[in-house]
């Protein structure tokens, strides 16, 4: 390890700018002769549209055009695509209804963009937006999840009967049941992950532009993803020809997965770009962004567990309706399905499991991935479960879990995952000698000394990131594949350029990319920059989700380096006259065995490369190497997180008085950030556990429309992170990397509504376990005991 | 935001004929409830009259009262040795109103005068029966607080100052809402030679009073008296964050934590 390399605790490169405020945003960028786009959105959350009337709205001050979904159409612009094709049980296809970026016909969620305005200023946008005259006639809302496909529901997409997108299945139905007629013990619960806003700190944004004389377009956007962006725009939606588009995604504010999808906005500002002939800028404000960016999760399960009296599994059997919004989302389809049930074996050897997913429309706003998507459902389901079997059956909490534990590696689960490395007891281990496992009964009496209950909740999750390879998410019904590109670009005077198709929204991968590439090369960090984000500058690249940067970004990063490492082995090998198997590179230096010949690699190698007057017969000049790599399996990070809590039960308050994560991310490149992520992540889980949960009313309405009611997770909601981390190396990626952005997010909830069901002794409480919901079940406690 | 005329007078009387003379002005303090409700378009004043030079800021303690101009901070207030001595709950209260951004820019008489039902100040003013003082007149606090968003002010009237007579033990605790940090429960307790007085904010549509709290509490003031004190949820708030009935049992739970801190 060199103080900048893989390991090193390096300060984040890209922190000065952002802390300094020299951040560069899609909203901080303007273009000469920029309009601004103001949508009209829908006001019902379902509606027919009987006219919209735009000529006192065209005629207001300062307006250049108004659009509808009629000049989309006339266009021949196409709807927004899903891109995942899911099978129901009987092999049909998933019934997607069509998603116009502007309403056509029908309303489906309040939000939904009905019209743009196009004008000088934002505020004459708005003011003429005022002016848009829509005619609606109000339909019946879908809103509850569980009830969607009920008899007699409004119907949202004619494509989709009872509202039902794809009722899908995976695992071995017969076993299951045999294994649970003959079970000593079933465990039983109804559960409800909640539905999230994901509130990323920078909200969307969109520059679209138009150059008539190379009859090309450039799109600035808030995207974890800018060559899918192109891609998608171009071949689906087709708004321009992929060589044609050039997409940028400069400084991201964060994303939490919201700014992968490809949305109404950025393809309306691309168009309406063309057909004014100025720019076109639309930065959404934070109602627009809780109104209609994709939200996240929103599942309604029921799930069983068949032990045997000894607390072994013998078997899991699943049904959730998954709530998909209006309209289906880039990847929505994929997140309840492969991202959800594939995990349901957890940490732990079940022999059969079967899982059933009903996706389901509803008069709300689409809901797509989610930091973790789908993966946190898993965990909340396995280890809820397993919590609940444990006090059914008066087996430790810890015990339980170490007798289903898999411990030999590689295990194929029957939910089709192969788990590659693990090891589950270790991280329980230490988790439980951080915390004091043993002595919680004495705290437990301290606490309730001082009039308060306590609880503890353990959450053994285990995930899987870097999906792929391409093959198989490809058989699974992905349009794409998931491998990751890499560039380095050295240059003459012997810095470098990494151009990486992933993307950063704050993740730090200007340091992490660069650490590896410091280890690799033995450069400085300062003569190394991570280029991305930028269609016309990187090659095509996958972006950043499912915490993949690492283990397929980096890997794509390591392949390039060592390619450029043995070109530039042949051209040190010529200019001092050795064998290329004499030389050998290390610390930036190479050198010839049993000499004191050397040469460095920047800047003598790499200026002998690009001067070309002394390079090996046949040897190109240049030094710049490229690499794609597809991963030969997912990534399984996994840990043992264990929290405790005190509930004041006069009020219901619940603090968490300790949070103790131990995780297995494999090897580490840079510990502060993967720090960083974890207390992240925690927080997020913390938010939806304890603060955070999206309300829509009867009618549609969103009632969690901003910060006054939409609770995010503060400083005081969050406890003192005691971080453990233990190693398996993950064997399906060069460096060893499982990938830690999700784990916090995953783990955290089953912990945290363990302990508080522990508390308060219950089965369960709905989360968000707000002070109100808390003192409801001490009522409801309070009463039956009455 | 929609366009309207904005006017920074210097004196009271010169904003007052600024209202007058508008089609639908509105008087700016520090401007917490007004700015976002124009950014919002949710309101189009034609004319917006900055009384930030037209009324005074500081604090005098003496002869038994704490008098705060109406133009002085949260910040401000939270910050007075002044009030830390005389009241220290009062200044306790200020101190948790909001976030420093907040307390740095709203004023206390922006605050009575808007009378948002789950502001902090009003519940001070009842409990410790301050007098809000106008452009035209004295006003009790009980007498000024009259609903929700409403106040006895007539439209061209505005707040010069509030006046605290100075109580023997005083005690506010709130239990925020868990988004907005607003009061989602706050009770204001104090003990003077009239007796002792409880006002509740965020529960109810306007600040109010609890009798029954008052009466245990004037002859014994500490927690235990009011051991089993709650209110009745009838006219209480509800929203997704409390029902009425929690509210109604928070009440006395927040009574009793300010009769705590009170005796501290």
């Amino acid at each position: 390890m060199t103080d900048t390399g893989i390991g090193a605790r390096v300060r984040r490169k890209e922190d000065k700018r952002f802390i300094t405020g020299r951040g560069r945003y899609t909203d901080d960028i303007n273009v000469a002769d920029q309009a601004y786009a103001y949508f009209v959105r829908s006001p019902h959350a379902h509606a027919t549209i009987d006219s919209i009337d735009i000529s006192d709205a065209s005629k207001a001050p300062g307006v250049l055009s108004v659009l509808t979904g009629d000049d989309l159409a006339s266009d021949g612009i196409n709807g927004l695509i899903c891109g995942w094709m899911i099978h129901s049980k009987d092999g049909t296809p998933m019934k997607a209804g069509g998603h116009p970026a502007l309403a056509q016909g029908k309303v489906r969620y309040v939000g939904n963009e009905v019209a743009v305005v196009i004008a000088n200023s934002i505020a004459e946008a708005k003011a003429a937006a005022e002016m848009v005259n829509v005619e609606y006639s109000e339909l019946e809302a879908v809103v509850d999840t569980a009830t969607a496909q009920a008899d007699g529901a409004a119907q949202i997409h004619e494509e989709a009967p009872n509202n039902t997108i794809y009722d899908w299945a995976l695992g071995d139905k017969d076993a299951v049941d045999t294994a649970f007629s003959s079970a000593a013990h079933v465990t039983e619960l109804d559960l409800v992950n909640n539905r999230l806003i994901p509130n990323p700190m920078e909200p969307r944004a969109a520059i679209g532009e138009y150059e008539a004389g190379t009859e090309s377009y450039t799109l600035h956007t808030t995207s974890q993803n800018p060559h899918v962006a192109r891609l998608v725009l171009s071949a689906f939606i087709g708004v321009a020809p992929e060589h044609k588009l050039r997409v940028i995604a400069p400084d991201v504010g964060g994303g939490f997965g919201s700014k992968i999808f490809i949305y109404a906005e950025e393809t309306v500002c691309v168009w309406a770009a063309k057909k004014v002939g100025r720019p076109v800028k639309w930065t959404g404000e934070r109602s627009e962004s809780f109104l209609s960016d994709a939200h996240g999760r929103d599942h309604v399960t029921n799930a069983q567990l068949a032990l045997d009296a000894d607390g072994k599994i013998l078997a899991m059997r699943v049904k959730t309706i998954a709530n998909l919004g209006a309209y289906m989302s880039t990847f929505s389809s994929s997140v309840p399905t492969y991202l959800y049930a594939t995990l349901l074996s957890g940490q732990y050897n079940i022999p059969s499991i079967y899982a059933e997913v009903d996706a389901v429309y509803t008069n709300t706003a689409p809901v797509d991935a989610y930091r973790g998507a789908g993966r946190p459902e898993a965990a909340y389901v396995v280890e809820r479960l397993m919590e609940t079997a444990s006090r059914e059956l008066g087996i430790d909490r810890a015990e339980i879990r170490r007798r289903n534990f898999i411990t030999e590696f590689p295990h194929v689960t029957p939910v089709i995952m192969t788990y590659d490395a693990g090891d589950f007891n270790a991280s329980l281990d230490m988790a439980c000698e951080m915390i004091d496992y043993d002595n919680f009964a004495s705290r437990k009496s301290a606490s309730e000394s001082a009039g308060k209950l306590r609880g503890i909740g353990l959450s053994n999750y285990i995930e899987a990131c870097g999906i792929a390879p391409s093959a198989a998410v490809g058989s699974l019904g992905a349009g794409v594949g998931l491998w990751e590109s890499a560039e380095v670009r050295v240059n003459p005077t012997g810095n470098v350029e990494v151009l990486t198709g992933s993307h950063s929204h704050g993740q730090g991968h200007e340091t992490t990319f660069a650490q590896l590439v410091s280890e690799k090369l033995g450069l400085p960090l300062d003569q190394i920059e991570i280029v991305h984000g930028d269609t016309d500058k990187v090659q095509f690249g996958m972006g950043t989700y499912g915490s993949r940067s690492g283990a397929v970004g980096m890997s794509a990063i390591a392949n390039a380096c060592d390619k450029v490492i043995a070109k530039a082995t042949k051209v040190a090998a010529h200019a001092m006259e050795a064998a290329e198997g004499d030389i050998e590179f290390k610390d930036g230096t190479f050198s010839v065995a049993g000499t004191d010949k050397s040469m460095a690699f920047a800047p003598e190698v790499s200026l002998t490369a690009y001067v070309a007057h002394n390079l090996p017969e046949g040897l190109e000049p240049g030094l710049k190497e490229g690499a794609f790599y597809d991963p030969t399996n997912f990534t399984f990070p996994a840990g043992c997180h264990i929290c405790e809590v005190e509930i004041d039960p006069e009020t219901g308050v619940t603090e968490i008085v300790d949070w103790v994560a131990v995780d297995d991310f494999g090897s580490i490149i840079n510990p502060m950030i993967v720090e960083g992520q974890v207390h992240g992540g925690i927080a997020q889980g913390v938010g939806q556990a304890l603060t955070e949960g999206c309300v829509y009313d009867d009618a549609g309405q969103l009632v969690t429309g901003s910060y006054m009611d939409y609770c995010m997770p503060r400083a005081d909601n969050l406890p003192e992170f005691r971080l453990g981390f233990t190693e398996t190396i993950c064997p399906s990626n060069p460096l060893g990397l499982k990938g830690c952005g999700e784990a916090g997010a995953i783990a955290s909830p089953a912990a945290l509504m363990n302990a508080i069901t522990d508390a308060l002794g219950v089965v369960d409480v709905p989360m968000p376990a707000s002070s109100q919901t808390v003192w409801n079940s001490l009522q409801g406690a309070k009463q039956a005991a009455e | 935001m929609y366009e309207f005329n904005y006017h920074r007078p210097g004196s009271v009387d010169e904003a007052v004929e600024l209202l007058k003379n508008s089609d639908d002005g509105k008087f700016l303090a520090g401007g917490h409830t007004l700015i976002p409700t124009l950014k919002q378009r949710l309101a189009s004043p034609s004319d917006v009259i900055d009384i930030t030079d037209a009324v005074k800021s500081g604090i005098d303690a003496s002869g038994g009262n704490v008098v705060i101009g109406a133009g002085t901070t949260h910040a401000e207030v939270a910050g007075s040795m002044d009030v830390r001595n005389s009241i220290p709950a009062l200044a306790s209260l200020a101190g948790g109103i909001g976030d420093p951004h907040v307390r740095a820019r709203g004023t206390i008489g922006g605050s009575v005068a808007n009378n948002d039902p789950a502001a902090d100040y009003p519940a001070a003013c009842v409990a410790l029966d301050a007098t809000i003082v106008t452009s035209k007149r004295e006003i009790s606090a009980d007498e000024f607080f009259t609903g929700m968003f409403e106040t006895a002010l007539e439209e061209d009237e505005i707040v010069t100052s509030v006046r605290f007579p100075v109580p023997a033990k005083a005690g506010y605790v709130k239990f925020p809402n868990p988004a907005s940090r607003y009061a989602l429960v706050g009770v204001f307790v104090a003990s003077a030679g009239g007796g002792a007085r409880v006002a509740v904010t965020g529960a109810g549509p306007c600040v109010f009073r609890d009798a029954a709290m008052e009466s245990a509490l004037s002859g014994d003031f500490s927690s235990g008296a009011i051991a089993e004190a709650s209110v009745a949820s009838d006219d209480l708030n509800s929203d997704i964050h409390a029902s009425a009935e929690y509210r109604a049992h928070l009440v006395g739970v927040m009574a009793r934590r300010a009769v705590d801190a009170a005796n501290g």
